[in-house]
């Protein structure tokens, strides 16, 4: 069952949280909703779940808009929110077996729905104790089992893995991808290593706008396009060298790496290297050329070109 | 129907799980059955078998505790984010409202239906007028509805179930004293409006033991225009502003 998204606005007051975003997400993919706070990943995650209407736009889950038929809408989605609110007072089996009252789990399935989501989630030795009483990594747990326990073919997921210790997010994260097999299923985060180990595909959001949406390997690829390398040269005048770097048809810029004194950042015009061109200009001016390695740029350094230079 | 009654059932269990039942229901046979039998105007001062002096009673006792029965209900999980949670599950806001306001009339059915006792009793002293007894009860359900319907709009307006509270019991207060109060001392057609939209005036006379469709229509109106008002706040977070 696929998600889409159509020109979906929403403001509050003056400001607009989501402005004009269009997306989809395909039946058995996991996509990742990257963006810095306050970019409107929760908001559209809330119109997705219809916790509030959109302001223009639609969105469709499996060809149903969320304005047109709410109801039928929710009983397709599983939803675990940012904060994963729980009634804390309640036992878990007894929470579990609340929502699945209410998401219309048939009577005769509800005991074996609750017993597979216990098992799949790593829930039984907590079963019958309170929510309030579990660790915040059960509690992320419950949340994940109250949003799956219907069986939903999509997905939502706001931040599953904050606030977890690194080994308690590692669980999760394989939880996800193994329950993301045959669902659609859509994740928030800010943290670009989760995305990249869970998810299909990358939306990066930024100020309500859509920025990017590929996979995270043409993301990378999309950054590696240019080339740079760090070079060092000896036996020469520092501001020769940097003028004589710069005259290299290829070369596109040059940066000066302030903490040493004969190292320079070369970046290259797009597809094409300049380390031959480098390598010869040294031999014939009588350079040493001491050093000279690729740089490669990291997701996080695409990400902020995304969403802070634009 | 289904849906109502599986939040009905939680908000049921979550009041007696955090003792507010039994609380109110032990407060509740304390206060009334203390002023009906052996403080005041009790029965065997009023030398008459009949409740009228525990009507009287429970018409003040409920108007304090039914805004701490309701107080919680939306407020409550509108602070811990599970309002989020209900409301994007395949149920609509009305089922919600619905569902809470329901969970409250059960809990006070149960209070009331606990002192069926007293009517026993003093039907076994003397001649009791049966029907004066069942219209009071009666009324004391429809006032009780009354004010649950109001004290769930106060709980949904605002995340602080102090607020709440006091909210209810200052809306409350109008129907309940205010209006009756205002109306006896001025005059005309004021007066008569006042005195129709008094809760006192309409209580009384079912307590007397007459039924009337006005005042029936008057408790269900205020019942609705409640839930209306908590389900035009619910559903404000849907609009554009």
């Amino acid at each position: 069952m696929e998600v889409s998204v159509e020109n979906l606005t929403k403001s509050y007051g003056f400001q607009k949280a989501v402005d004009n975003i269009s997306f989809k997400v395909n039946t058995g993919e996991i996509v990742g909703f990257l963006g810095p706070n306050g970019a409107g990943k929760t908001t559209t995650m809330k119109i997705i779940t219809c916790f509030m209407g959109p302001n223009g736009g639609d969105v469709k889950v499996g060809g149903i808009s969320v304005q047109a038929n709410p109801e039928e809408v929710k009983r397709r989605i599983g939803y675990l929110p940012e904060t994963n609110p729980l009634y804390k007072e309640m036992p878990v089996i007894d929470y579990l077996h609340y929502v699945a009252e209410i998401q219309g789990v048939h009577k005769t399935k509800i005991h074996d729905r609750i017993f597979e989501m216990v098992t799949v989630c790593g829930l039984k030795s907590e079963k019958y104790k309170k929510i309030g009483e579990l660790s915040k990594g059960f509690q992320q747990r419950v949340g994940l089992a109250q949003a799956l326990i219907h069986d939903p073919e999509v997905l939502i997921l706001d931040e599953p893995t904050s606030g977890l210790d690194p080994n308690q997010i590692v669980e999760i994260r394989e939880l996800i991808k193994k329950i993301g097999r045959e669902k659609t299923v859509l994740l928030s985060s800010h943290i670009l290593a989760e995305v990249e180990a869970t998810c299909d595909r990358i939306l990066i959001i930024n100020k309500g706008q859509l920025v990017a949406d590929s996979t995270a390997s043409t993301l990378r690829k999309q950054a590696q396009d240019k080339e740079i390398v760090k070079v060092s040269i000896e036996d020469g005048d520092r501001n020769e060298i940097y003028t004589g770097l710069q005259s290299i048809e290829t070369v596109e810029l040059v940066d000066l790496l302030p903490e040493y004194t004969q190292a320079f950042e070369v970046q290259s015009k797009p597809g094409i290297s300049s380390r031959k061109a480098i390598f010869r200009l040294c031999v014939d001016k009588g350079w040493s050329l001491t050093e000279m390695t690729p740089v490669e740029r990291k997701l996080e350094e695409v990400f902020r070109d995304l969403t802070i230079i634009k | 129907m289904n849906k109502i009654w599986i939040i009905t059932k939680r908000e049921l269990r979550s009041f007696f799980d955090s003792l507010m039942a039994y609380v109110m229901i032990v407060l509740f046979l304390g206060f009334s059955g203390f002023f009906t039998w052996i403080f005041g105007s009790d029965i065997f001062m009023v030398g008459q078998a009949s409740l009228q002096s525990f009507f009287g009673i429970s018409f003040w006792t409920l108007f304090f505790f039914i805004p701490a029965v309701t107080m919680g209900l939306v407020a409550e999980e509108r602070k811990s984010g599970t309002l989020e949670l209900l409301v994007t599950k395949p149920v609509s806001d009305w089922q919600i409202i619905a569902g809470k306001f329901l969970a409250a009339f059960l809990l006070i059915c149960i209070t009331l239906a606990l002192t069926i006792p007293y009517y026993i009793t003093v039907a076994s002293i003397g001649k009791i007028d049966h029907s004066a007894v069942l219209m009071g009860y009666l009324g004391l359900l429809f006032m009780s509805a009354s004010y649950i319907s109001l004290g769930i709009f106060a709980s949904s307006i605002t995340t602080n179930q102090i607020v709440a509270f006091l909210i209810t019991l200052f809306i409350g207060i109008f129907f309940h004293l205010v209006f009756g109060l205002i109306s006896m001392s001025s005059g005309g057609w004021f007066a008569g409006l006042l005195g129709y939209l008094s809760l006192a005036t309409h209580y009384e006379s079912m307590a007397r033991g007459v039924i009337d469709s006005k005042d029936i229509l008057y408790f269900l109106s205020i019942i609705f225009t409640g839930l209306l008002g908590t389900e035009l706040v619910l559903s404000r977070r849907n609009s554009s502003n």
